[in-house]
Order: structure tokens, then C-alpha cells, then sequence
């Protein structure tokens, strides 16, 4: 079976110790975390994870039945890229030189990014999008060099009209 | 001003006490522990509690071990007190173990005030942190409020689904806020809902697929004893014509006296329920987690079988095996549906074919493995089913430690019933068998209970011989003593060409370290001592040490080799059987 990338989008009770229980599963059975991003819904007694993760179809199918024995976990989605809107943001320095300087500005507007920040030599930059977006944006960076890079993890959200709630219909 | 003082003090209560209560409320009135700094209020109020015996223990894994050997022995959730840092850290094996085996368990433990964790207190250590990955769920109180919610929570999870131990972490500080007594009316666990009820269609392909089979085989594992489904698991059998065989934790759930019943099957199991698993064209596994010793080289396990597998945990299923029809749900309950269904279309069953293969399995079960040394000392295997004939009538409860005394009597000891064997199976924690037995005996003050170790195990928590005559506990402690760590060094002589590295093993005196606790000791060494040794032991009224010599090289047949299809079975030293 051919070794896939998977995210996993699980609404947790927003209690301590949750997250190292879960990444502690990851850990402790050899799973594979890429990206995890945590954050409060908009009922604050609970917590969204979204994390990026890969691995065979049995892999992933025991990550999921594994997190979900976690007693603080509600529910867990799997989306694979067509059924959901995936964003994630980046910060970056990169050099500029007067000669590169509008490079880089048409890198930024064509990406739909921003420049946040400027000094004589750097320029903090950033940007959202979904996964080929960003690895885009950092490919044409790379050239003028990246002095520092951050990225936030992914988020995602389906694009039905369902939504992965404790109480149905309520859009925490 | 001061009236009002009054109420409100009436009302309010130590949440020591309250804990207790609240244990009262869940039914406990027994409890295993060993004080410290942090638990004095708590212990402090037991010395005022008539509703709470307290067993004192020498060791806290022991009284880990002890509360789920009493959890074994009667179904209900064994409760055990720890003290903080060390005393913590020591009952790790016994939660690790009860969570491999499925057993419930509620621990408490001390912790440092709350206003002290994380500064490297005296007898600190973070125990919901490591407790993490080998408990159920774990807790740590910070406020007194949610205690009743949090113990009623707590029973809840370990009792039910796959059974497990939960820990529940008490600061001392917190312990000692006042709150009031209410105990919850609500379970509130929004991320908690085992399925219990097998869903019907695949109850119906599972029936249909099991009716159409000519070789079937059934697996009984230990997840039948939780959730009870040895009676229907016997009637589905019976009516069926079905042979089944049971993993080593599931032991006892179908009668080793039916004539359709195998015995143990894996690494150590019988020859001829390997050859039947492996044979097989549809298996019915029902409460087990397919772990490696029972499955061996799992790409060539039941390579012709269609699987059906049920177990109330989604994570057992399809974890090791592949899995043809999913189950998830209670052995009780799905095999009940599954007898409904068959009682109302009374379905073919083609009986001709199902004689045919257990007299094909008849002919498999000529070959047995013998005691293969030949030697005018005790042979251990006579010594376990001694002990077999002279308490079979008397509905004993057994616990053996882990090593080679350890499949001998899930070999030929031959169990009717649920939890009367009570064993390590998926940790394999030697030292366990000695507290869970003291635990047991606790639960079933009536009945006869043995403790079956080997003379490595033994001394892994014999400090317990304390506790047993503190309360006069009557446990038999039977040490089949062969000088050496028997299982390994069994490995070390098959594949490590005799390089008995560090295997031999000494010991006290064990009859001499007996009688210096006050216990009874008796030593045996030839044959016909034993019937008189075993006979003694039971009359007397207190625990008794027995010291068998036995012949130190004896090694446990049938052998899968790890990693070897379970088909590649090894009976003797010389006989290589392979199908």
C-alpha cells in the first residue's frame, strides 16, 4: 500500500494535558506528525487539531480509531485535498539588493501576499494559501535568499454544508 | 453573622472525606495502599472510616497488582492509594499491566500542592504526564468541586468498553479544601461512547459466512470475561459444532471439559489448535487483540481463513490481522443476536463436513508434547497437574507469575470457568502473580487460591509475605523452583547454544524465609511427597509456602519460535513437527 499524505481535523475538549496525550499517541505507536496547529473554536471548552500526518490507508485508519479512543477527543474528519478548503500562512525574511528588489515585490503581488515589514536589506513578507500556494511562494523566494521562515501549520474547513460541531449546527 | 458561618460549615465537608464518600457511593469498601506526606489527610481519615477496609501493602506495585488481582476475581473496578513521586513511580507496572490486560482499576495518587507542582518539589514527579500512554484516562484535581464528578467519571471509564485503569492525581492542598457532598446524577462524556451492540447485518454475514464454513475454528480471547459472553459463547459452539480454542487471557471462558474445546493456542499452545487456526477456512475471533504470540509470522496466519473479529475497542480490530468482517461491539451482546438469528432460521449448517474436520483435529491431537528431560528429580509438569487434581473440585482461583511455571499451568491446568486464572498476558510482569493472588483472595475471601511461581517471580515482590500475615490471607504459594530465569534460559539454550548468560539464579532458603514471617513452609522435592505437601497446604488454615525442587532443564513444548508461522510447531528437543 502506497504511503499517502492525510489530514486529520479533531475537535477536542479544550482541557490540559490533551494535546501531549494525542501527540503522545503519535509518538509512542511510530505515526508520523508533518503539521499540527492548535487552536480554541468559537466555544471555548473546546479545541480544533488539525494535523497534516502520512502514511499507508491501515496507518492512517488506526491513527484514527486510535485518537478517537482518547477519551477528550468528540470527533475526528479525515479530508483528503478535493473535499475541503485548506490555508496555511507563512512569514519569511528574504534579502533584497537594489537589482532583485522588484523581483521580489512581483513575487509577493502575484502570490496575493503582503509586505509586513522593510529594512534597508530585508524584507518580511507573508502570505496564505493552501499547500501548493505556499510551496510555490517559497520556491520563488528561495532564489533572493530566505533568511527565515515560519509557517503556521494547516488549517482546514470542509466545503459542505456540514459542520463538525459538538452540537449540531452550532458553528463553534 | 455567626448563624450563617454555621450553615455553611454544615453543608461543607473535607475533601478527604468526600473522596471517601464518594468511593462508598461506587461500592468500594475495600481498598489496597501505602501511605505517605501527601496522603495524610486522606489516611487520616480512613483511621475515622467503618466503611473502608484498607489493606497496607509492603510494595505500591503490589498494590496495584493486588487491586486488579481483586478486579479479576470479581468483575469490579479494584481501587488502590499511592503516595506521590516514588510511591507513583512504583505503581507504574502494576497500571501498565492492568491496561495490556483490560482490567478496571481506579488509583489514586498523592501530588505536591498545586501551588508547588512544577518546581521540583519534594516527592514530585509528574504522574498524569507518565501515567499517559499506559492508562486509560487520567485526572488531575484542581478543584475540590469536581471530585464527585471526577471519581464518578473515573469508574465509569474503567468499568466499561475495554476495561482499564484509570488515575486520578490529588494534590494535597486540594485534598484538603472543604466542599460540598452532591454526588453527580449525570455521566457527561461527550468523547466517550463505546458501541456495545454489534451491528445486525454484520451480525447476519458473520452468521451466514460461519454456517457455510467447513473448517471453522473459534478464538476466545480475554475480552469475553468483561464483557461476559462465555454463556452464549458456549451456545454458539454447541449448536454449531464449532471447536474452540482461547488465547491465554481468555482462558476459562469456554470449558476446557467440552469436547469441542482445544485448549490454548499460540507461541505455547497446544500443537493440534494451532494446526486448526491455521488450517481453518473461516476463524471467529471474539475478544482478542491478535497479539503476536498468538499469531506468530502474522503474514502467514490463517492465510486461508475469511476472519470475523469482534471487540467493543475499533483499535483491536485490523490492527495485526486483516479482518473480513468487522465487528465492533460486546461479545454478549453480539453473540446473542447472532443465537437469535439462528434459532429463528435454524440455517444449514452442514454438519458432515464439521464432524469431519474435528476428527481431522482428533487425529492431530496424538501428538503431545512430553516432559523432556529424564531425570529422578520433581518434574515440574507433575507438580502443576497435582496441584490441578487436588483442587479442581474445589473451584480454586489460580495466579502464576510470568515464565515457564506460567504456560505449564495455562497448559494443563485445565479451566472451566471465567476468572479463575489470573495471569500476566500482554506486559508479562513477573512479580505479579503473588499480589494479585493476595488481591483475589481479598475479593473471594471463601475460596482456595493459589499462587503458582517460579523461584525468579517470586522474589520480584516477596516482601508481600508481610501483608498476607498482617491479614491473615490464606494464599498458597506454590514455587516450582528450578534455580534458573526458566524461559529464558530455555531461549538461550535453543538459540544461543547453552550460554546460560546471568539465568542462574539464586535464592533464600524459602522455607526458612516462611516460617521467619510466621507462614508455613514446606519443601518437596521427590514425587511422592507432593500429594501430602499439596494436601497440607490446603488444610491449613493460613498462607503456606511450598518450595518444589524441580528439575532445573525442563523446557515448555509445544514451542512456536517467535517470528515462525504458529504451524511450525516444536514438541520435544529432538521432534521437529512441521505442517
Amino acid at each position: 500500500m502506497s504511503k499517502h499524505r492525510h489530514t486529520l481535523s479533531v475537535l477536542v475538549q479544550n482541557e490540559a494535558g490533551v494535546l501531549s496525550s494525542l501527540s503522545g499517541l503519535f509518538s509512542g505507536r511510530g505515526y508520523n506528525i508533518e503539521s499540527l496547529t492548535v487552536a480554541p473554536t468559537l466555544d471555548p471548552a473546546f479545541s480544533r487539531v488539525t494535523i497534516v500526518t502520512f502514511g499507508d490507508d491501515a496507518v492512517i485508519e488506526q491513527i484514527s480509531k486510535q485518537l478517537n479512543r482518547l477519551i477528550n477527543t468528540i470527533k475526528i474528519v479525515e479530508f483528503s485535498s478535493e473535499d475541503c478548503i485548506d490555508r496555511e500562512f507563512v512569514l519569511c525574511k528574504v534579502n533584497v539588493k537594489e537589482e532583485t528588489r522588484s523581483d521580489v515585490l512581483r513575487v509577493v503581488e502575484v502570490s496575493e501576499g503582503k509586505v509586513v515589514n522593510i529594512t534597508p536589506r530585508v524584507y518580511t513578507l507573508q502570505a496564505i494559501g493552501n499547500e501548493s500556494q505556499i510551496a510555490t511562494f517559497i520556491e520563488l523566494l528561495r532564489p533572493f535568499g530566505i533568511k527565515e521562515l515560519v509557517r503556521s501549520g494547516k488549517v482546514v474547513i470542509s466545503r459542505e454544508n456540514e459542520f463538525i460541531n459538538v452540537k449540531q449546527n452550532v458553528g463553534i | 453573622m455567626a448563624e450563617i458561618e454555621t450553615k455553611v460549615k454544615k453543608e461543607t465537608m473535607n475533601g478527604a472525606k468526600v473522596l471517601l464518600e464518594c468511593l462508598r457511593n461506587e461500592g468500594v469498601d475495600e481498598i489496597f495502599g501505602y501511605p505517605g506526606g501527601v496522603l495524610l489527610g486522606i489516611y487520616e481519615e480512613l483511621f475515622h472510616c467503618d466503611f473502608i477496609k484498607h489493606y497496607l501493602v509492603r510494595h505500591e506495585q503490589a498494590a496495584i497488582h493486588a487491586a486488579e488481582g481483586y478486579a479479576r476475581a470479581t468483575g469490579k473496578a479494584g481501587v488502590a492509594i499511592v503516595t506521590s513521586g516514588p510511591g507513583a513511580t512504583n505503581a507504574i507496572t502494576g497500571i501498565a499491566n492492568a491496561y495490556y490486560d483490560g482490567y478496571p482499576l481506579v488509583i489514586l495518587t498523592g501530588q505536591v500542592a498545586v501551588t508547588q507542582i512544577g518546581n521540583d518539589a519534594f516527592q514530585e514527579a509528574d504522574i498524569v504526564g507518565i501515567t499517559r500512554p499506559c492508562c486509560k484516562h487520567n485526572y488531575l484535581l484542581k478543584d475540590i468541586k469536581k471530585l464527585p464528578q471526577v471519581i464518578k467519571h473515573a469508574f465509569h471509564i474503567a468499568t466499561t468498553g475495554k476495561p482499564g485503569p484509570v488515575v486520578i492525581d490529588l494534590p494535597k492542598d486540594v485534598i484538603g479544601n472543604k466542599t460540598e457532598l452532591k454526588f453527580p446524577d449525570k455521566i457527561e462524556l461527550p468523547g466517550y461512547n463505546p458501541n456495545y451492540v454489534g451491528h445486525p447485518r454484520q451480525c447476519e454475514k458473520a452468521l451466514e459466512l460461519l454456517c457455510r464454513a467447513r473448517r471453522p475454528v473459534i478464538i476466545s480471547g480475554g475480552g469475553v470475561i468483561p464483557t461476559e459472553g462465555y454463556n452464549e459463547l458456549t451456545e454458539l459452539a454447541n449448536k454449531m459444532g464449532i471447536p474452540v480454542t482461547n488465547t491465554l487471557m481468555g482462558i476459562g471462558t469456554f470449558p476446557a471439559d467440552n469436547p469441542l474445546s482445544l485448549g490454548m493456542m499460540g507461541m505455547h499452545g497446544n500443537f493440534w489448535a494451532n494446526l486448526a487456526v491455521s488450517n481453518c477456512d473461516v476463524l471467529f475471533a471474539v475478544g482478542t487483540r491478535f497479539n503476536d504470540r498468538i499469531t506468530g509470522n502474522v503474514k502467514k496466519f490463517a492465510r486461508d481463513a475469511k476472519i470475523i473479529h469482534v471487540d467493543v475497542d475499533p483499535c483491536s480490530i485490523g490492527k495485526n490481522v486483516r479482518v473480513d468482517i468487522p465487528i465492533v461491539g460486546d461479545s454478549k451482546n453480539v453473540l446473542r443476536s447472532m443465537l437469535d438469528m439462528y434459532d429463528a432460521s435454524q440455517p444449514n449448517i452442514y454438519p458432515d463436513d464439521k464432524i469431519a474436520w474435528i476428527k481431522q483435529i482428533d487425529e492431530w491431537k496424538q501428538k503431545r508434547a512430553m516432559p523432556v528431560t529424564n531425570t529422578d528429580k520433581l518434574h515440574p509438569q507433575n507438580v502443576i497437574e497435582k496441584i490441578y487434581e487436588m483442587t479442581k473440585d474445589k473451584d480454586a482461583i489460580i495466579a502464576t507469575e510470568v515464565g515457564q511455571h506460567q504456560m505449564w499451568t495455562a497448559q494443563l491446568y485445565k479451566f472451566n470457568k471465567p476468572r479463575r486464572l489470573i495471569t500476566s498476558g500482554g506486559l508479562g510482569t513477573m512479580g505479579f502473580g503473588f499480589p494479585a493472588s493476595m488481591g483475589a483472595q481479598v475479593g473471594q475471601k471463601d475460596r482456595l487460591v493459589f499462587n503458582i511461581a517460579g523461584d525468579g517471580s517470586i522474589q520480584m515482590n516477596i516482601q508481600e509475605l508481610a501483608t498476607c500475615v498482617d491479614y491473615n490471607l490464606p494464599v498458597k504459594i506454590a514455587i516450582i523452583n528450578n534455580g534458573y530465569l526458566g524461559m529464558v534460559r530455555q531461549w538461550q539454550e535453543k538459540m544461543f547454544d547453552k550460554h546460560y548468560s546471568h539465568t542462574k539464579i539464586s535464592s533464600p532458603d524459602f522455607v526458612k524465609l516462611a516460617e521467619s514471617y510466621g507462614i508455613k513452609g514446606i519443601r518437596v522435592t521427590k514425587e511422592e511427597e507432593l500429594e501430602g505437601a499439596i494436601q497440607e497446604a490446603i488444610n491449613h488454615p493460613g498462607p503456606v509456602v511450598m518450595d518444589f525442587i524441580v528439575e532445573p532443564f525442563e523446557m515448555v513444548y509445544p514451542w512456536v519460535l517467535a517470528g515462525k508461522p504458529i504451524n511450525q510447531v516444536l514438541l520435544s528437543n529432538e521432534c521437529k513437527c512441521e505442517d
